[in-house]
């Protein structure tokens, strides 16, 4: 009754089949739903997502504070008239990574991927690779469910709030899932879903959660621009078969002690780093 | 947890701890008081003290408690509505030794006299732990098939609920029972694989030594 999976109890369940047919088996057993359940649910979740990127492209969108909101559409724009340096690809995925976030602290209605706080990075990356290199809906969907299970195991192994142990818990979990993700969607085996998550994780560790007057938008909604291009670079590694030289589960493990170990200050009290820089605290507009 | 507690719940943002995660947590709270809210204490802690307005977590909470779902955009007003349909809610900040940093303390006082005291903590991506219930520790999720029985603390009462459930064919996953102390008030927590009849949770509604019996479902709040 309980699928609380280490990744390598995932990568083991896998053995030669695709991290997302062990999700996909265990929400089946777990849920008691037929295969089609679970990918229509899942196709439902993906179509939340194009909504939210739709919703967060708005150049007139401002959150309560009028702190964020509306710049999504600039770096779209960069991104469309072939200027980014991150382009092509990566560039579309940093543009709706940043629609979704802004969205969120918006009000917008989102899909929490795993937090709401980190929400842009797993669909900003997928929703790219779908439009930029023709991925089929159902192998995006697979895509999501390897994102899911490499998301049960951080949440098991450490945990999925800022509150708890720093924004790597969440922009960093949800930069791990999104690698994952990303080598599924290139056939990589399970084991190297695993090993892109643990380098997407290490390149994150120690992010702290200083969210500017308390609020899920400054630094919030740029942390996962940054957190989708380190997902792509984490992945483009394994692919290109460099191994992460520690065992992935270790690397979780790793980062709920330097969770534990963050002070009060820095776990979304809204106190320590850029929360505390008197600039931002006075400015309350873009 | 699942793998819809990871990818999901589509919500209403900004937080998932402090939006989806209270507004889940008021919702549950309705459910267990099994009546309509008309006076509200709110206590927040730790770091729901301390940016419950910036994210909307009062909002959440009210929203939950009007018996709103997660994604209901009237979430974004629901203080207001909470207030035309004469709820009163107040929220004040609290310390709770050992809590979670997202945890709530809520007072309920519904439209037919029933009250209800929980404590929950909204532990991340909007997934949320009962861990008190009218002064009872417990811990529990609610996204299983929940059944929570307040009883009297008397031989036989565990039979009699265990009993109900096995003539449905009810197999129990996971059974927490807590008292007060002996003969005093006690609560069980029973995970379910499955959903038993109406007839049978007024069964045991029946019994004697049981004062109420709740039933979630699956994901329910």
């Amino acid at each position: 009754m309980t699928m609380d999976y280490t990744l390598r109890e995932w990568v083991e369940m896998a053995g030669i089949q695709p991290l997302s047919q062990a999700a996909l088996k265990a929400q089946m057993e777990e849920s008691g739903s037929t295969e089609e359940e679970v990918n229509a649910r899942m196709r439902f979740m993906l179509e939340c997502m194009r909504e939210a990127v739709q919703d967060g492209m708005q150049e007139n969108l401002r959150s309560v504070s009028g702190m964020t909101g509306g710049q999504a559409s600039k770096l779209y724009r960069r991104y469309a008239n072939g200027h980014a340096f991150c382009g092509g690809l990566l560039g579309k995925a940093t543009a709706y990574a940043l629609a979704t976030a802004e969205s969120n602290a918006c009000m917008g209605k989102i899909v929490a991927a795993p937090t709401a706080g980190a929400c842009g990075v797993l669909p900003g990356a997928i929703l790219a690779c779908m439009e930029e290199r023709n991925i089929s809906e159902q192998r995006a969907v697979n895509a999501l469910l390897t994102a899911a299970a490499v998301g049960i195991s951080i949440a098991t192994e450490a945990g999925i709030a800022g509150a708890e142990g720093g924004c790597q818990e969440e922009c960093g979990a949800a930069a791990a899932m999104t690698a994952a993700a990303l080598v599924e969607l290139e056939d990589g085996t399970a084991g190297e879903c695993a090993e892109a998550a643990a380098f997407a994780i290490m390149n994150l560790m120690g992010l702290v959660c200083d969210p500017v007057g308390g609020l899920v938008e400054v630094p919030c909604v740029y942390r996962n621009v940054g957190a989708v291009s380190i997902a792509f670079s984490a992945a483009d590694m394994v692919l290109s078969g460099i191994h992460c030289p520690i065992d992935p589960d270790e690397v979780i493990l790793a980062m709920k002690e330097v969770g534990d170990a963050l002070p009060g200050s820095l776990r979304e009290t809204g106190e320590g780093g850029c929360a505390g820089c008197p600039s931002v605290c006075s400015k309350q507009k873009v | 947890m699942d793998l819809f507690d990871i990818i999901g719940p589509v919500m209403i943002g900004p937080s998932s701890s402090h939006t989806a995660g209270a507004a889940r947590i008021g919702l549950m709270a309705r459910i267990i008081l099994g009546d309509e809210v008309v006076h509200a204490e709110v206590g927040f802690h730790g770091s729901f003290a301390k940016t419950f307005h910036g994210h909307g977590t009062d909002r959440a909470i009210a929203s939950g408690l009007m018996g709103f779902a997660v994604d209901d955009p009237r979430m974004r007003d629901a203080l207001n509505i909470a207030e035309q349909a004469g709820m009163k809610i107040h929220f004040y900040p609290v310390a709770i030794r050992g809590a979670h940093p997202n945890t709530v303390r809520l007072s309920l006082v519904g439209a037919g006299g029933k009250t209800l005291e929980m404590e929950a903590a909204s532990v991340g991506g909007g997934n949320i732990r009962i861990r008190k219930l009218d002064g009872l520790p417990v811990d529990f999720t609610g996204t299983e098939n929940t059944m929570i029985v307040q009883h009297h603390d008397e031989p036989g009462v565990i039979a009699l609920v265990t009993g109900a459930l096995a003539s449905d064919r009810i197999n129990i996953a996971t059974m927490q029972v807590y008292r007060h102390k002996l003969g005093g008030t006690a609560v069980m927590i029973l995970e379910l694989d499955g959903v038993p009849e109406e007839a049978t949770i007024e069964q045991i509604r029946s019994e004697p030594g049981v004062k109420s019996v709740h039933f979630l479902h699956r994901r329910m709040g």
